[in-house]
C-alpha cells in the first residue's frame, strides 16, 4: 500500500499513496475480513447496497417513518469473459431486525465477542452534523456500518455457520418466525441478569479480570477521545470558516485599488476555497470516528463475555459450596458430632434423639443428594472450562483483529492529516502568488 | 551600565560598527529594488545617505517614574550633520515631540504615524516584552519613513532628535502643543467652496480603505480567538492519545506517533497566533493611524484653500468697490495653496507606492506563515508516524 523510506537521511520518506480516501480505507478493512475467508464468504458476496425511507404503521398502530436497508447477496463465481455477473438476491431489512439478530447471537454464543451494530442514534456529534436519524449522511454512514457488521459475522469462523444468520441474509419473510422458534428469548432474561448482577466470585480467573479491566479502560479512553475529537472538529470548522470573511473584504477592497486590485480579488477567491475545504475534510474524519466507535461498542461485547464467565464461575462456586456443606452434614450425621448448627440437630437435642431408622433414612437421602451434587459440580466445572477455552480462543482472535483494524484506522487518519496539510499549503501558496502580483 | 545612568542624555556612544558607511551603501545599492511603479517622484533614491535604526530597549527606574528608552542609531554622509554617526537614547515622549514638531513645521506634508500613546494601565502591561517589542518596531518604522522622505528628512528637528545630547524640549513641549492647536484654528473663519475632485477621490479612498482595514483587523482577531480555542481542545486531544498508548502493546507506537503529531500541531499553532498578534495586527493598526494622519493633511489643505478663497473673495469685492488692487497676501496665499497641493499629491503618490509594498509584504508574510505551519505539521506525520507503523 505504501512505502516509507526510512533509510536515507537526506530525502523525505517516500509514501506511495497518501491520497487514500476514506472509502478506500474502509474497503481495506473489509478486504481483510473477506480475505480471512470463511466457508460462507467463499461462496457468497454480501453487500448492504442501499437505504430507503418507508412509512407504515407500527405496533401501536401509529404512522411512522423508518429506513430500510437493501441486503444483496451474490454467489462468488468466476464471471466468464464478456459475461455479466449473476443478478444478486435482495431483501430489505430495518435496523430493528439487525438488533434482533444480534440479540440472538449474543444469547446463543455467550463466549464469543459479538460484533457491534452501528449506533442507533448519532452521538459525539459536532455542531454542524445532524443528529437526526433520517439525515442522509447519517443514514449513509449507518448503511456502511451495517454492511460492516454483516461482514464481520460472515468472516467469523463460528458465527458464519449459524443457520439463523444465513436465513437473515436470504429469507425476507420467514426469518422472524425462525428466530423466535429457537426460543432464544428465554435466555435473554438470564443474560440481562448476569450483566447487571453484583455477585462476588471467590476465585476469579486472572486473565478475565485483566481483560475486563482493559476493556473498561479502552471504553473510557475511546469515549473521551470521541468527545474531544468532536470539539476539536467544531473549533477547526470555526477557524476555517472565519477565513471566508477575508474573501469578501479583499473583494470589496480590490474595488478601490488600481494595481493591487486584481491580486487582491484573486487572493480573496482562494480564501473562499480555503473556508469551503473544511467541509470535506471533516466529513472524511467522520469515517475515522466511526472506526473508533465500532471498537467502543466492541468493548461492551467483551465485557459481556467476561460477565458471563463471572456468572458461570459464581454458579460453579455455589454448587461446590453447596456440595461441601452437604458432605459436612453427612460427616456429622455419621459421627454424631455437631459442628455445624442445624435446626434439625438442635430440635433432636432438645426433644430427644431420633431413632436409628430416622437417622439412616436421612443419611441415605443426603448420600443421594451428595451424588447428585457431585454430578452437578462435574457438569458445571466442565461447562466452565469449556467456556473458558472457547471464550479465550475468540478473545485472542479479537485482540489480533483489534490491533490490526485500529492500526489501519490510525494510518488512514494520519494520511487524512497529510492530505489536509497539502490542501492548506496549496491554497495559501495560490494566495501568496496573488499577493505577489499586487 | 553606567552609560544609561544619564536619562535622555544623548551622549554619542562609541559604536564599534563592523560596517563603514560606504560599505553600507554598497550593500544597499545591491539590495535596492527599483521598479517602474515605485519610482520616487522626487528623484533618485539610489543614493540614500541617511540610515536610522531603533533598537535595544532598556527600562529606567527613577523615583518619579519608570519608562523605557530605545537606542537610536544614525549613519549619514549628509553635510547637515556634524558627525557621520550618532547613537542616542530616546523615549516615546521624544518621538512624540518630533512628530509634533514635524507636523507644525511641515503642514503640507504627510507625517507618518506613531504607535498609540496611551495604553490602559491594568489592561496592557507597558513593560512586557511583547508590548515593548511591538512598540519599538513601530517607532523604528516611523523614523525610517521620516528619514526616507525627501523633504522631512532635512527637517532641523529631525537633526536635533538624531544627534542632540539633550533634547531640552520639556519647557517647549507644552507651549508647542498649544501653538500647534492654534495653527489649526487660524483659518477657522473661512469656508471652502469645493474640494477639488482629485482630493475628493483621495478622501473617499481613505474612508473606504480605513473601513476595510478595520474589518480585516476584526477578522484577524476573530481568527486568533478561534485558533486559541482550537489549541485548547487540541492539547487535551493529544494527551488522550498518550494515555491510551499506555494501555496498549502493539498499538503503543502508532498512538504515541499520533500524540506527537498533535503536539507539533500545537506548537505550530502557537507560533502562527503569536505572529498574527505580534507582526500582522500591529502593522495593520499602524496603517489605520497613517490613514488618519493623511486625512488630517487633507483637512489642512482644505483649510488653506478656504483661507485663500476667503481672502480672494474679500479682495475682489473691495476691488470692485474702490479699485484697491489685490494685495500681495492673497497671491502668497494662492502660492501656499498650490504648494500644498503639489506637496500633497507627491506625498500621496509616495504613500500609495509604499502602501502597496507594505501590504504586499504583510500579506505574503501571512501566507508564508500559514504555509510554514502546514509544512511543519506534515513533516513528522510523514517521517515519523508512518515509519512507526511499519
Amino acid at each position: 500500500m505504501m512505502m516509507a523510506d526510512s533509510g536515507s537521511s537526506e530525502e523525505v520518506a517516500v509514501i506511495g499513496n497518501t491520497d487514500i480516501t476514506s472509502t478506500e480505507s474502509e474497503n481495506n478493512i473489509i478486504n481483510t475480513m473477506v480475505e480471512r475467508g470463511t466457508a460462507l464468504l467463499k461462496k457468497m458476496e454480501i453487500n448492504v447496497a442501499e437505504a430507503e425511507k418507508r412509512t407504515g404503521k407500527n405496533t401501536v398502530n401509529m404512522q411512522e417513518t423508518y429506513t430500510v436497508y437493501l441486503i444483496e447477496t451474490r454467489p462468488v463465481e468466476a464471471v466468464p469473459e464478456g459475461g455479466t455477473p449473476a443478478a444478486p438476491d435482495m431483501l430489505w431489512r430495518r435496523y430493528s431486525e439487525f438488533e434482533l439478530l444480534r440479540t440472538y447471537l449474543l444469547v446463543t454464543y455467550p463466549f464469543i465477542v459479538i460484533p457491534p451494530l452501528p449506533e442507533k442514534r448519532a452521538e459525539f456529534v459536532w455542531h454542524k452534523l445532524s443528529a437526526d436519524n433520517l439525515d442522509p449522511d447519517f443514514v449513509e454512514r449507518r448503511r456502511v456500518g451495517l454492511e460492516n457488521f454483516l461482514l464481520r459475522v460472515a468472516s467469523h469462523p463460528l458465527l458464519s455457520n449459524d443457520k439463523i444468520f444465513f436465513l437473515f441474509l436470504t429469507e425476507e419473510k420467514g426469518w422472524r418466525d425462525a428466530v423466535l422458534e429457537t426460543g432464544f428469548q428465554d435466555k435473554v432474561d438470564s443474560r440481562l441478569k448476569s450483566l447487571s448482577a453484583m455477585f462476588r466470585v471467590k476465585n476469579p480467573d486472572k486473565r478475565f479480570t485483566a481483560l475486563k479491566q482493559y476493556s473498561d479502560e479502552l471504553n473510557a479512553v475511546i469515549s473521551q477521545l470521541l468527545r474531544v475529537r468532536a470539539k476539536v472538529a467544531d473549533r477547526l470548522y470555526g477557524v476555517y470558516k472565519v477565513h471566508g470573511n477575508y474573501g469578501r473584504v479583499f473583494s470589496e477592497w480590490s474595488a478601490i485599488e488600481k494595481e493591487m486590485g486584481d491580486g487582491l480579488q484573486s487572493a480573496g477567491h482562494h480564501m473562499d476555497t480555503y473556508a469551503a475545504s473544511i467541509d470535506d475534510i471533516l466529513e472524511e474524519e467522520e469515517h475515522y470516528a466511526d472506526q473508533l466507535k465500532e471498537y467502543l461498542f466492541y468493548t461492551d461485547a467483551v465485557r459481556s463475555v467476561c460477565k458471563k464467565h463471572e456468572l458461570l464461575q459464581y454458579e460453579l462456586e455455589m454448587v461446590a459450596q453447596d456440595l461441601a456443606y452437604k458432605k459436612q452434614q453427612r460427616e456429622e450425621l455419621a459421627t454424631g458430632t455437631v459442628r455445624v448448627f442445624s435446626l434439625k440437630g438442635m430440635t433432636s437435642k432438645l426433644f430427644g434423639q431420633e431413632s436409628q431408622e430416622q437417622r439412616e433414612s436421612r443419611l441415605a437421602a443426603l448420600e443421594q443428594s451428595i451424588q447428585e451434587g457431585e454430578e452437578t459440580v462435574k457438569e458445571k466445572n466442565a461447562e466452565c472450562q469449556e467456556f473458558v477455552r472457547t471464550a479465550w480462543k475468540d478473545i485472542e482472535r479479537f485482540k489480533e483483529q483489534k490491533d490490526q483494524d485500529l492500526r489501519e484506522a490510525l494510518i488512514s487518519y494520519a494520511i487524512m492529516q497529510i492530505s489536509m496539510c497539502k490542501k492548506g499549503i496549496q491554497v495559501w501558496s495560490n494566495a501568496k502568488e496573488c499577493f505577489n502580483k499586487m | 551600565s553606567t552609560q544609561e545612568a544619564g536619562l535622555t542624555n544623548g551622549t554619542p556612544v562609541e559604536t564599534s560598527s563592523p560596517a563603514s558607511v560606504s560599505s553600507l551603501f554598497n550593500r544597499l545599492q545591491l539590495d535596492d529594488d527599483l521598479d517602474a511603479d515605485s519610482r520616487d517622484p522626487y528623484g533618485c533614491t539610489e543614493t540614500r545617505d541617511l540610515f536610522v535604526t531603533v533598537d535595544d530597549p532598556k527600562k529606567h527606574v527613577s523615583t518619579m517614574e519608570t519608562y523605557i528608552t530605545y537606542r537610536v542609531s544614525t549613519k549619514t554622509t549628509r553635510i547637515e550633520f556634524d558627525l557621520p554617526e550618532y547613537c542616542v537614547r530616546r523615549r516615546y515622549q521624544d518621538f512624540d515631540w518630533l512628530r509634533i514638531k514635524l507636523e507644525d513645521s511641515q503642514p503640507t506634508h504627510l507625517i507618518p504615524p506613531l504607535p498609540e500613546k496611551f495604553v490602559m494601565k491594568g489592561v496592557v502591561d507597558r513593560f512586557s516584552e511583547e508590548f515593548v517589542e511591538t512598540r519599538m518596531k513601530a517607532l523604528d518604522k516611523f523614523l525610517k519613513r521620516v528619514a526616507d522622505h525627501p523633504v522631512l528628512s532635512f527637517n532641523p528637528h529631525l537633526n536635533a532628535f538624531l544627534s542632540a545630547k539633550d533634547l531640552n524640549k520639556r519647557q517647549g513641549l507644552a507651549l508647542l502643543t498649544k501653538v500647534g492647536e492654534s495653527v489649526k484654528h487660524v483659518a477657522g473663519g473661512y469656508k471652502m467652496r469645493a474640494r477639488p475632485p482629485e482630493f475628493c477621490a483621495m478622501g473617499e479612498y481613505l474612508d473606504t480603505f480605513s473601513q476595510k482595514l478595520g474589518t480585516i483587523d476584526r477578522i484577524a482577531q476573530r481568527i486568533l480567538k478561534e485558533q486559541s480555542e482550537y489549541l485548547t481542545e487540541l492539547r487535551e486531544y493529544g494527551t488522550l492519545y498518550s494515555s491510551w498508548a499506555g494501555s496498549e502493546e502493539e498499538l503503543r507506537r502508532p498512538l504515541e506517533g499520533v500524540a506527537g503529531c498533535v503536539t507539533t500541531c500545537c506548537t505550530g499553532l502557537e507560533d502562527l497566533s503569536e505572529n498574527m498578534s505580534q507582526d500582522f495586527l500591529p502593522v495593520l493598526r499602524e496603517y489605520i493611524l497613517y490613514i488618519e494622519s493623511m486625512k488630517n493633511v487633507l483637512r489642512k489643505r482644505d483649510l488653506s484653500q478656504a483661507e485663500y478663497e476667503g481672502r480672494l473673495e474679500a479682495a475682489v469685492l473691495r476691488k470692485q468697490e474702490d479699485r484697491t488692487p489685490i494685495p500681495m497676501e492673497v497671491e502668497k496665499c494662492q502660492d501656499k495653496v498650490e504648494c500644498f497641493n503639489a506637496d500633497l499629491k507627491a506625498d500621496w503618490e509616495r504613500w500609495q507606492s509604499n502602501k502597496r509594498q507594505d501590504f504586499k509584504q504583510l500579506l505574503t508574510g501571512m501566507a508564508d506563515k500559514n504555509i510554514n505551519y502546514y509544512e511543519k505539521v506534515m513533516q513528522p506525520v510523514i517521517n515519523d508516524t508512518l515509519t512507526r507503523f511499519k
